[in-house]
């Protein structure tokens, strides 16, 4: 294996706090030193990083692969591509597929299929045996066979019981469960956010309290059973207010936001003129909810940003509002879209240094793989970024084999230039080159 | 002569006062060829149109065939069957297909809000929303509102109060929009379970007391309420709902004296107006659908007519 040598970055590394300027030495895929000053070996490959970042290879804890059974969206190879154009050095994949992952062949089949690949996929099994929310899914054989979480997202779980059992059990096997908050009776048959937008359109609501009320229920039982929990994708003010009283109290709950929720709010399906790739769950919100989020992330209540990559093929996306699904594909512009942000200024308390901790040393911490890191003995996963580029999104470049997007033809400043996995340049200047 | 500067007529929440106004007396010259013995003018020879109507239509589909034929062009009705659930043919191939025939406009109706903004984005030739789910039907905002214009002489500073399931109503919403736009001031009432869930966007008043909403009104507006509304659980029964927010002749007694009493039909009797309103001195009703096709014709002229091709 070839011994690689970055020099001149800014290395910022959330696990140890180190924001400085340093050259990372890499042999037989871990880092063998990080400091200033190395002096290249002979032979070494020369990484000119002058006015880039390195940082610990970015994971993203939340995507749909839909390998098995939905390949024409998906595939665990196309999903790692997309990762690895995108800044991300692992992923974990969502268990509704078809079949669901819902017993160990079909982790071991997302596992096996993943070795080789230009990213790390975690499998996470389902929580319930064929998301239906009626029996426990075997959480012990799963997670012996490398699942990593355990989650029925997509499919909120209604049944209190179950839950709590859910919860009790893979305590006890000390599995995290990630839960998609959302009642149904709620939710009926809405397709956005339910406010002046939705009422002005015409479109039925998601109220925000579908999430809250679910949120509080599962926060309750943590309290009354323990276990882990993390919240996907929070959406709404009073979520975020939710989980931070929760945190106070020291309940073992994490949390995660999404960058379309940062980023957007519900006046994208206007003045998209009701354009699909706004149609997303939980729904865009209100710019209250949206400065929320923010909040939230800057103090601490929410952990770490996953794109909830959810691949849609524009056959399914290019049809009227309410016959859409829901979904949002977000690997190759979760990253940027965050770098974009850093560049405009608006967030004040925002660094480049805590965009890391979320997205990356904070995904391995919940989640227990390794990576979060860049150290003498951590695997050499390692992105690199360019603060300065920009670009316009464009869809039509991605590896992902989904278009859907309502950033496209925005433009954005910041984006990965490399993408290095186990020590092996996956990605380079936008480019994915598959392994050798 | 003026015509549209826009390809296609989606609502009238982005439409300008302006526009209204050139469409409103167009409608006028248009419903004096539609009391000729020969109702026939040449305006539109050898433009041919779809009807595409997704949910089922009586008045409106008549409407827009009659306007259609009064001004000479070729009009055929497709009626379209759209479901998430059946996987037919898309309404984008469904139009483009048509398109290709060489066809200079589509009107539609359809179950689901934004279809006509879906549509008009996807094909080159104009389109004429006449209804799109519970967002805007604004062929029938402008009926209504000639028809008011027709009998008060006026839009500025009239009090319309309109009554009923706003909520799920897309006629509610184009006549808002129209009616603010043309300096007219609107109230709502009906049950709280059937306003929109946020009504800031809209800047209108929200009355729950409809004896108070109608006080000193100029217009009161009945809207059909839709059975399954009531199986959804947002009120109690139908008998419930006639009582409490049925307009009948001891309830518009607030009203000014010459208020106007408008309902875009069909009508439910008994339930959300009662006959003897309905069919009174006062209702216009049957005025409204004269104008539909008077409003439709104007339209069609606008946007069509003119002298683009020569």
């Amino acid at each position: 294996m070839k011994t690689l040598f970055i020099k001149g970055g800014r290395l910022i590394d959330p696990s140890r706090n180190y924001d400085d300027r340093a050259d990372l030495l890499i042999k037989g895929g871990l880092v063998e030193a990080a400091d200033k000053n190395l002096k290249p070996p002979d032979g070494a490959e020369i990484i000119e990083a002058d006015g880039l970042v390195v940082m610990p290879g970015l994971i993203d804890m939340h995507v749909h692969l839909r390998d098995p059974g939905q390949e024409y969206k998906e595939d665990v190879l196309s999903g790692a591509r997309a990762a690895a154009a995108g800044g991300f050095t692992a992923v974990a994949a969502m268990a509704n597929t078809e079949p669901v992952a819902d017993e160990p062949p079909t982790i071991r089949y997302v596992a096996d299929k993943a070795a080789g690949a230009v990213a790390r996929v975690y499998p996470i099994g389902a929580l319930s045996k064929g998301l239906q929310g009626v029996e426990l899914a075997e959480l012990g054989r799963m997670q012996k066979a490398g699942a990593v979480a355990f989650s029925d997202d997509g499919k909120p779980v209604l049944n209190g019981t179950l839950m709590r059992n859910a919860l009790q059990y893979a305590g006890g096997i000390g599995a995290l469960v990630i839960v998609h908050e959302e009642d149904p009776t709620l939710v009926g048959k809405g397709v956005m956010h339910e406010g002046s937008v939705s009422s002005v359109l015409g479109l039925r609501g998601i109220p925000a309290t579908a999430e809250e009320a679910m949120l509080a229920r599962d926060l309750m039982l943590l309290k009354m059973v323990g276990g882990r929990l993390h919240i996907a994708h929070l959406s709404t003010a009073g979520a975020v207010e939710l989980v931070r009283k929760a945190k106070a109290d020291g309940l073992p709950v994490t949390a995660e936001v999404t960058p379309q929720h940062l980023l957007l709010t519900d006046r994208a399906v206007k003045n998209s003129g009701y354009n699909t790739n706004t149609k997303v769950k939980p729904p865009l919100r209100s710019e209250q909810d949206r400065q929320a989020l923010w909040e939230g992330l800057l103090d601490g209540t929410v952990d770490a940003i996953a794109s909830d990559h959810a691949p849609h093929h524009s056959d399914d996306k290019d049809v009227e509002y309410d016959f859409a699904p829901f979904g949002i594909a977000g690997l190759e512009t979760t990253l940027p879209l965050l770098l974009d942000e850093l560049a405009s200024g608006r967030i004040k308390e925002l660094t480049l240094s805590m965009l890391v901790e979320k997205l990356s040393t904070a995904p391995a911490r919940i989640l227990g793989v390794e990576g979060g890191a860049l150290k003498p003995g951590s695997p050499a996963d390692i992105t690199i970024v360019d603060p300065g580029r920009s670009f316009i999104v464009n869809p039509d470049n991605w590896y992902s084999k989904s278009r859907n997007t309502p950033f496209a033809g925005r433009q954005l400043k910041g984006a990965p230039v490399y993408t290095i996995l186990s020590g092996e340049i996956v990605m380079k200047e936008g480019v994915v080159a598959d392994r050798k | 002569m003026q015509t549209l500067r826009r390809k296609d007529i989606l609502g009238l929440e982005e439409m300008s006062a302006e526009e209204i106004t050139l469409i409103l007396e167009t409608a006028r010259s248009m419903r004096e060829i539609m009391q000729r013995h020969i109702k026939k003018v040449p305006t539109l020879r050898g433009r041919s149109m779809i009807n595409l109507f997704y949910e089922p239509s009586t008045r409106t589909k008549a409407s827009f065939e009659l306007a259609q034929k009064y001004m000479s062009s070729d009009p055929i009705n497709v009626a379209g069957t759209s479901s998430s659930l059946v996987k037919g043919e898309t309404l984008k191939d469904t139009v483009r297909n048509l398109e290709m025939m060489n066809i200079d406009c589509v009107v539609m109706r359809h179950p689901v809000s934004g279809s006509a903004h879906y549509l008009a984005r996807n094909v080159e030739i104009s389109v004429v929303n006449a209804g799109d789910g519970m967002h805007e039907h604004p062929t029938q905002g402008l009926l209504d509102m000639f028809t008011i214009l027709d009998k008060k002489g006026r839009l500025e500073k009239l009090k319309v109060t309109i009554v009923g399931d706003i909520r799920h109503s897309r006629v509610a919403r184009s006549n808002i929009w129209g009616l603010k736009k043309m300096g007219a001031e609107v109230v709502v009432s009906g049950p709280t379970t059937l306003m929109p869930p946020d009504m800031e966007d809209f800047e209108i008043r929200f009355e729950p007391s409809l004896d108070d909403a109608i006080e000193g009104a100029d217009v009161v507006m009945a809207l059909r309420l839709q059975k399954e509304r009531q199986e959804g659980g947002l009120f109690p029964t139908l008998r419930e709902y006639a009582e409490l927010y049925g307009l009948n002749s001891r309830r518009v007694e607030k009203a000014n004296e010459d208020a106007l009493i408008m309902h875009p039909g069909p009508i439910n009797r008994g339930i959300e107006i009662s006959s003897e309103l309905a069919d009174g001195p006062r209702s216009v009703v049957l005025d409204q659908v004269t104008s539909g096709v008077a409003v439709r014709m104007a339209i069609l002229y606008l946007l069509l007519g003119g002298t683009k091709e020569e």
